[in-house]
């Protein structure tokens, strides 16, 4: 297959090595890989502060730059992020359609349809759940709020994670708990925010973990925050990075080295 | 007593409780406007996390009853059929509500109802002191209201020199403590034994001196208090879970029988029904009624449903009168947008599983209608700039159990927008410092070239990371560092990595 994917803009400028393992995976499993050079952001962020005005021009560019998928140009896009495939699939007809933009509202919808957040592909799309990934360590997954409720992923990223050889899936009590993060939230409810991390890092220690996981690095930025300023040694990796690991080209958790060079 | 709901104890001994501010025994007092009362969102739930106690009591109680709720539902094969009827349902309805409401009064009527209409707060109040004072009634019982907290009746029947006995358990607590509900169904939710008890000695003349906390003392405490009310009162005044519009029926669902007792005992019975709480027939019960307790109590049907028509000579109230509310309604009906928060059946669900109100409480919110229904409803009602749409990590909790399957989240992004609009004139330091952030982050995120650039610029922070973090930024990079880290932003960029390794090639 040809597959576009769509970094994501907190990905691309933060945590280039999800995307990067998004290509080195799809790439393995023997398909092409394709990154339009005019993506930016889906949007998401403007969309949820209330910015709608805003949010237009940003919509609108990932639409034209993702639109050759609906022509068949691209067979998939695939996003490494729960929140900002949901924000592609119910947000971005809105905005357009707000602003009057209807037939951009139309392409939206064609381009959401062929959009699948990175555990979608793998499993719905590409009919693998196990990618043949090495990755001995203990590991916890968090369920993005997104990523289960917008979306709807049920148990497809535990059965990937499942399938890797050598890894320990630990559960995680209050899962479905929300970590706090919500965007601006965490910034116009600071407070709020903050009580709901720490429960969540209590949890996730808790499970005797190493490595804690997610499909979304905005959440996992702010889970990974607070397991680094309790110092307590957990690395926030997203799912992409183990499912990238093999016994031949090994990732460490928390290793960004290879990523910043 | 399903009004316990995990309550802890946490003091043993007697005496009044060492954080009770005298006087109010620790109660917020009661607001000029039960709709807007207290400090921001932000500041008050800073406030409320810092209360261990009322983090601990929320938290046990809110846990309960989500796994109560949680078994109960996931023992009905059709549950999702019945959210997407009782949608359909109050969808038809807010589509026909003059039709309906004019459908109601005339059966309401027929039976022997009087019916009056309201259009705000005050017409409400004045209307049902008019009745009390006509009856020469200085006293009179209440069941559970929302509708007559959200109009502050007790306090304008105060000022009438009319006293107002709650007889819901919860609401009697709050009322004894002058305090404000912080739950829609546990309005003392934020209140363990140990303080319930002490409220009772305090407040409550005819409570047994040796009290203790133990909740069956307290219930039967509470039930001889209330019994002598409900035998001398002669207006009871209620409000109304649903209203049958081609019956002219009124339904009341509860879990004491104090309800009932205020239903049936009085000569008079006065109903202050907000106008969205309609159903067309006596048939569309069968689907609220499996909806409401199990979403809101998480029992598979409540101990008591009343349910009257008119009047029945002979037979219970031989007055009744029902006070068809407005109070902003048909402002949220007229949006397109917000308007299925009018759908809500007050069931509480999205309250028990919505992780800011169970860390931050009631009171946070400040108006009668707390939590992700309060975030929606409240602003929508008041028509004022607000901070509550901004009081949710939309994490769709709330939707999910949600039995009429309002859509909260996507309305609090709709108002959201109308606040941004709102703050468009407003002189507002943060809000425009927040306006001119989101321009910049706009114009930098429409276009991949610009984006490329933009993307390079956290590099720069960098210079001030140790050990893969950083964990202190100025403001207000600090409302982030205050309590997390910031991982270090990489050397290279996604897309920079992508165009070297395509140039490689
Ligand atoms: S919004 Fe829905 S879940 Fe919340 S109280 Fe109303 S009916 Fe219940």
């Amino acid at each position: 297959m040809r597959i576009a994917l769509a970094a994501t803009c907190i990905a691309d400028a933060m945590f280039p090595q999800a995307p990067k393992a998004v290509v080195t995976l799809l790439e393995r499993l023997g398909h092409e890989v394709v990154f339009p050079a005019a993506q930016a952001c889906c949007g998401q962020m403007h969309v949820n502060t209330g910015y709608l005005a805003e949010a237009v021009p940003v919509v609108r560019n990932h639409v034209r730059t993702f639109a050759p998928v609906a022509d068949g140009e691209w067979d998939a896009v695939v996003v490494p992020s729960g929140s900002c495939t949901g924000s592609i699939r119910h947000q971005q007809k809105m905005v357009l359609e707000r602003a009057g933009l209807s037939s951009e509202a139309r392409t939206a919808t064609a381009v959401s349809a062929r959009t699948y957040e990175l555990s979608e592909l793998l499993v719905d799309v590409l009919g693998v759940t196990d990618v043949g990934a090495w990755f001995p360590h203990r590991v916890t997954y968090h369920p993005t709020c997104h990523s289960l409720r917008m979306l709807g992923v049920g148990d497809k990223p535990e059965r990937l994670l499942r399938a890797v050889e050598g890894l320990e899936l630990l559960p995680l009590e209050q899962a479905e708990g929300c970590c706090g993060f919500g965007g601006t939230f965490s910034l116009k409810n600071a407070d709020t925010s903050a009580a709901m991390l720490d429960d969540k890092v209590a949890d996730v220690v808790g499970t005797g973990a190493e490595v804690l996981t997610a499909g979304d690095w905005s959440c996992l930025m702010h889970i990974g925050g607070g397991l680094s300023r309790g110092g307590t040694g957990v690395r926030p990796m997203h799912l992409a990075e183990i499912l990238a690991s093999t016994r031949e080209a090994p990732v460490h958790p928390g290793d960004r080295q290879e990523v910043a060079r | 007593m399903s009004t316990f709901l995990g309550m802890p104890a946490t003091r043993a001994g007697r005496g009044p409780s060492p954080d009770a501010a005298p006087g109010t025994l620790g109660g917020v007092g009661r607001p000029e406007d039960p709709l807007h009362w207290g400090a921001t969102f932000p500041h008050a739930a800073k406030a409320a996390l810092a209360n261990e106690q009322l983090r601990r009591n929320l938290g046990n109680a809110t846990s309960t009853i989500r796994s109560k709720r949680a078994r109960v539902v996931g023992e009905v094969p059709d549950w999702e059929a019945l959210r997407d009827a009782g949608s359909a349902i109050k969808t038809d309805v807010m589509a026909r509500l003059p039709e309906l409401l004019e459908a109601l009064e005339r059966n309401v009527t027929a039976r022997g109802g009087v019916v009056h209409w309201a259009r705000d707060a005050a017409e409400a109040n004045r209307i049902v002191a008019g009745i009390v004072r006509e009856k020469q009634a200085d006293e009179v019982v209440k069941v559970k209201s929302m509708a007559t907290q959200e109009i502050g009746l007790n306090e304008a029947l105060a000022e009438e020199g009319i006293a107002a006995v709650e007889t819901d358990l919860a609401e009697l607590i709050v009322q004894l403590a002058d305090d404000m509900p912080s739950h829609i169904l546990v309005p003392a939710i934020h209140r363990n034994r140990t303080e319930i008890r002490d409220i009772f000695l305090e407040r409550m003349a005819d409570a047994p001196p040796d009290l203790t906390d133990v909740p069956h003392e307290l219930a039967m405490a509470a039930r001889a208090h209330l019994r002598r009310k409900f035998l001398s009162a002669k207006v009871a005044i209620s409000g109304a879970n649903f209203a049958v519009a081609d019956s002219g029926t009124l339904a009341v669902v509860e879990s004491e029988g104090n309800g009932r007792m205020c239903l049936t005992l009085p000569e008079t019975l006065i109903t202050v029904m907000g106008i969205e709480k309609l159903v067309p027939t006596y048939r569309d019960l069968e689907v609220f009624l499996q909806l409401l307790p199990r979403s809101s109590t998480g029992e598979r049907m409540n101990p008591y449903t009343s349910l009257w028509t008119g009047v029945t000579p002979g037979d219970g109230p031989q007055e009744f009168h029902l006070v068809l509310l407005d109070n902003g309604r048909t402002k949220v009906l007229a949006d397109e947008a917000g308007r299925s928060a009018l759908h809500c059946i007050r069931c509480s669900a999205c309250l028990n599983v919505c992780p800011v109100y169970e860390r931050v409480g009631g009171h946070a919110y400040g108006s009668v209608y707390p939590g992700p229904i309060g975030a929606i409803l409240t602003p929508q009602l008041t028509g004022e700039k607000s901070d509550l749409p901004y009081a949710s990590t939309l994490c769709g909790a709330c939707y999910q159990v949600c039995p009429v399957k309002i859509d909260i989240p996507s309305i609090l992004v709709e108002l959201r927008a109308r606040e941004v609009e709102l703050a468009g004139s407003s002189p507002d330091a943060a809000d425009r410092v927040w306006k001119a952030a989101m321009k910049a982050a706009s114009y930098a995120m429409a276009d991949g070239a610009r984006f490329r650039r933009a993307a390079r610029l956290p590099r720069a922070l960098r210079a001030i990371s140790r050990h893969g973090v950083i964990r202190r930024l100025p403001f207000p990079g600090s409302l982030w560092t205050r309590s997390r880290d910031l991982m270090e932003p990489p050397r290279q960029t996604f897309r920079d990595w992508w165009a070297e390794r395509e140039d490689d090639r």
